[in-house]
This record gives structure tokens, sequence and C-alpha cells, in this order.
């Protein structure tokens, strides 16, 4: 909380240092509460905070439309399998797949409100903005692939069950019409490596600045350490957890014997 | 209490892996079958990525195994001529089943193969089980005498050539058709991704007529080698075994085992036939719904090429 607060008034001070400088009429600076979330034994997710400051030119008239920011958080990219069941006689079986090749593992989208107050859902698409966006490539919209939409919404249901994909409606927040902030949770299941941050500024659908930054998480200590240990000396790695499975099974028999 | 699990990636609650897997411990050390079928979905239901709850699995079934084979050797029901026939001949059967695997794999109807194999299995053994098991009990109550095994009586095809031996078992039969067994057993289970010790009992108790404690002490002990390899080979090949997440499951299972083996000790063998049966045909009826019966999310995905 109170990293949040220093964090804020650096923000605020590089906004001031760094405005003047920029070459569209408004422009933007952003920070992030942490660059590293560093996971633990007790270890049971994170909260990171966007936080960002919209610069004025003081010459530009405002426009008439008000400012909207996105943010989007982007974890790791995978591989991933897409399978719908369907019946075959009496039974429900795995038939079509879709395969997205490199979709996000984790994905959280706030906006300042909603997407369907913006702009349309075509706007939405030629910016690619939103969860659905996001998973499409630009241009793939007129796809003669007419299952692809079904697999898409799906994968996008299951992954935010899991809270691993999140769009957040006014989850961005002005604290004053220059300032505002945005609050990412991160559940424990989102997986190790480099998460991208952008943050954009729109007015109307108009994009006006876009800033990138990111952050990592990464394992620390025991389970680094574990992590490192099974992946370099997996053979050996292998034969301790198998030794210790044989040592427990003895040593039960020691502790349980009754004669 | 939580944990976090250094290669699955997640954190999970002590208590509960500690009491699952006494509880599948103990029905392992009870019916000398490893218990991957029942723990694996639950690992797999608590989030657990499936590559990592299958290789962390072998660990907990070689612990379990290990307790329960000692225990039954201590009691002098363990068949080590037996158990070495059984590793060798399940040896080969799984050679072949992993090929059997890929090809089936590659004509695209892995799916529905698995399904109705299951389906099958667990139903007609369960079935057929459960239907002897409970006319044994009757006849018990009815003070008819009942041995599954009769001294001087065996079946034409334990009498083919290279007959051995097996004093522990009370078995003199010929060891082709018990490697033949074996592989079968390794097949299959290689194919299903299961240790197979739910196939193996029942052949022993009525194929070859093998007493009941030391059915369970053997096939523990043919469990406690293989699973013991699959580990070690899990962990070289795809780096998925969770050393955290393997000790939580190895402490709650050997505990549940010793219990199992003890609780095993003074089951009546009809009886014990009729739980096992019971337990295969839950487990059987389990896989029907599940294929059966419409998917409130139709939907699956599978997360693939991750650094695992």
């Amino acid at each position: 909380m109170i990293g949040r607060r220093v964090i804020a008034a650096l923000a605020l001070a590089a906004a001031l240092v760094c405005g003047g400088a920029a070459a569209q009429a408004q422009s933007l600076v952003t920070s992030l509460s942490t660059h590293r979330v560093l996971i633990g034994s007790n270890y049971t997710g994170a909260q990171i905070a966007v936080f960002g400051s919209v610069e004025r030119e003081g010459r530009t008239v405002a426009r008439p439309d008000p400012n909207d920011v996105v943010v989007t958080v982007t974890g790791p990219r995978r591989h991933i399998l897409v399978r719908e069941k369907e019946r075959q006689g009496p039974l429900w079986l795995n038939s079509e797949q879709r395969r997205y090749g490199d979709a996000p593992s984790f994905m959280a989208v706030l906006t300042t409100r909603p997407l369907a107050e913006m702009g349309t859902e075509e706007d939405a698409r030629r910016l690619q903005i939103g969860l659905k966006n996001k998973l499409t490539p630009a241009g793939a919209a007129q796809s003669f692939d007419t299952g692809e939409a079904r697999f898409t919404e799906a994968l996008i249901r299951i992954k935010s069950n899991d809270g691993l994909y999140q769009e957040i409606e006014r989850g961005v927040t002005f604290l004053t019409p220059s300032m505002f902030r945005a609050a990412v949770s991160l559940p424990a299941t989102a997986p190790t490596g480099n998460y991208d941050v952008s943050v954009e500024l729109y007015a109307g659908t108009v994009l006006l600045s876009r800033q990138q930054t990111s952050f990592e998480v990464v394992q620390i200590g025991f389970e680094q350490q574990v992590a490192g240990f099974a992946r370099g000396w997996s053979l050996t790695y292998g034969m301790a957890t198998a030794l210790a499975a044989l040592f427990f099974g003895w040593l039960a028999t020691v502790i349980f014997r009754r004669d | 209490m939580q944990i976090y699990l250094p290669i699955a990636e997640m954190p999970i609650s002590v208590m509960l892996i500690l009491a699952m897997s006494a509880a599948v411990g103990f029905i392992s050390g009870m019916f000398g079958i490893g218990g991957g079928f029942l723990m694996t979905p639950l690992l797999i239901f608590l989030g657990i990525p499936p590559a990592v709850a299958v290789a962390t699995e072998t660990a907990q079934i070689a612990a379990s195994s290990m307790t329960g084979a000692l225990t039954y050797w201590r009691r002098r029901q363990l068949d080590f001529k037996l158990g070495g026939f059984l590793v060798a001949g399940g040896l080969a059967g799984t050679a072949l089943g992993v090929l059997a695997f890929n090809a089936i794999r590659r004509a695209g109807q892995l799916e529905a193969v698995i399904t109705i194999s299951f389906l099958s299995l667990f139903m007609v053994i369960g079935g057929l089980m459960l239907f002897e098991s409970l006319r044994s009990v009757m006849m018990a109550r009815a003070g008819k005498p009942v041995r599954l095994q009769r001294a001087g009586q065996h079946p034409a095809w334990l009498k083919l050539p290279w007959r051995v031996r097996f004093h522990r078992s009370r078995l003199y039969a010929s060891a082709i058709p018990i490697l033949g067994f074996a592989a079968i057993v390794g097949f299959i289970g290689a194919v299903l991704g299961i240790g197979g010790g739910f196939i193996m009992v029942p052949a022993l108790l009525y194929l070859f007529r093998v007493p009941t404690q030391v059915v369970v002490g053997t096939s523990l002990f043919q469990i406690l080698i293989t699973m013991t390899a699959a580990t070690i080979f899990h962990a070289a090949s795809n780096q998925s075994v969770d050393i955290v997440l393997a000790v939580l499951l190895i402490v709650g299972g050997v505990v549940g085992a010793q219990f199992g083996a003890r609780a095993g000790r003074n089951l009546k063998g009809e009886m014990f036939r009729v739980l096992l049966a019971l337990l295969l045909l839950g487990v059987g009826l389990r896989f029907a719904t599940e294929a059966v019966v419409k998917p409130e999310e139709p939907f699956s995905i599978t997360i693939q090429g991750t650094r695992l």
C-alpha cells in the first residue's frame, strides 16, 4: 500500500518532466507497482497496480469525446487445443477441435467503461480491444471458418472460470481528471514468465497514445531450486523422487509395525 | 494450509491432498492395486496439469505398493518368483502397448477406443466378479465350503510345457500362460494409461487360483517394480514429476496403505471379491455416466508445448 503511494508520486513527478516533450497532443505516462512478482512456498496470487497520467499540452483544445483508457495484460503465450464433445451413438466423444498457436496463458483487459459504450463492435475489432479480438488475428473477421467464434468463446469462457482471462469494465478509474489507476489480480495458477502490459488512451475511437511496459513472475528460493533441478538434472531428480518413495514406504512399515 | 507446487506451478491444500492420498492408499494396500485410476482424475480435477498429475502419481503408487509389499512379505504372502514372471511379461506387453497407442493415435480413433475399452473392461470384470463372489457369500452363509482353489484340479492350459512350481502361490503351472497374461495386462495398461492392477488381481484369483492374500502381495510387488521405473522415466523424459506434490501424496499414501493392508488381513476371501467387484463397477459407472450423459461444458482445453 505504501509502495503504491510512492510510485504514484513518482509517476506524477515523471509526468511533469517528460510530458512537455511528447509529440502528441495528449500523451500517457505509466508506472507499475512492481516489475517482479516473486513466488515462494506460500504464494497464492498477486495484485499489480497500474498507475498512469494523461498529459495535455496547454495549447490544444480539449476534445469533446471523453478519454478512455484500456489496460491489457498478456501473459506468456502457449499452444492451446480446444476440443468439442459431440454425440456419437450413445457416447459423448471429442470430435471437432481448433488450435490456438500462441494464445496468452493469462490475459486481463481493464477499461474505464464498458466496451459497448466506447464504440461499436466493429470499432473494437478494428482496434483489437477485448479478449475476443485479441484472440482473433486482425483481418480474420471475414474468415470462412464459421466454427471459429464458437471455439474462441469456449476458450474465453473456460479460462475466465479459472480467473486466467478477465475483462473488467470500469477496472480503470480516474483519481483526478488526469490520473488513473487499475488493479490487476493475478491468480496463483498464472504461469511463470514475462507479462506485457499495454496502456492505451482513446478519445472516442481514436487512439491517442500507447505505452508498453512489462513485469515478470518468477519462482524464488526453494521453488526455484526444485524447478531448476528437475530440468537440469532430470535423471538424478527422478531417482531422488523414486528413492524418497521407497524410503517412505519402508519407514511406514517400521512405524506401524505391531510385532 | 496451502503450499505452492514448483512444477505444477499452482498452490494446493495440504490437508486435502493428504486425506485423498490416504484414502487411495488404503484401497491400494487392501486390494493390491495401484490406485492410479482413482487418484489421477482427482488430481486433474483439482487443476493440476494432466502431465504432472500422471507423472507424480507414479511416485505415490511406488511408495504405497512398497509399504504394502513389505507388509505382505513379512507375513510370507509375497511370491517373488511369480512376481518376477509377471514383471518380465508385463515389460514386453508395455512395450507393445506403447507402439499400439501411437498407431491408434495416428488413426485418430484413440478417444473412442479408450472410452469403450474402459467401459467394457470395468463393467465386464466387475459384473462377473460380483456375480461369482455374491454366490460364494451365499454358499458360505448356507454352510457349504467355498474354495476357489481345488487341490489337483488345474485347467488344461496350465498344463502346457515349461511348468514351473510357485510354492507360495500353491501353483504348479506352465510359464507360457503366465507370461502371456502379464503381457496382455501390460499392453492394456500402456494403451489406457493405467497400471492394470485391477485386471491382474482378478486374473490371478480366478484364472490361476492363487490364494487371495498372496495375490495382493505379489501384485503389489509387480506394481512396485514398474512404478519405480515409471517415476524415473517420467522425470527424465518430460520433467513433469512435482517432488513437493509427490511427498504429500507419498506420506498420505503409505499411511493409508498400512491400514489397508491390515484391514485386508481380516477380510474373508469372498468378501474381498465382493468389495473389489463393487469398486470396479463403481469406477466403470463413473466413466459410463461421463461418456453417456450430456456434458455441461462440451468444450475442453489442453495446453500443449509448454516447458513441461
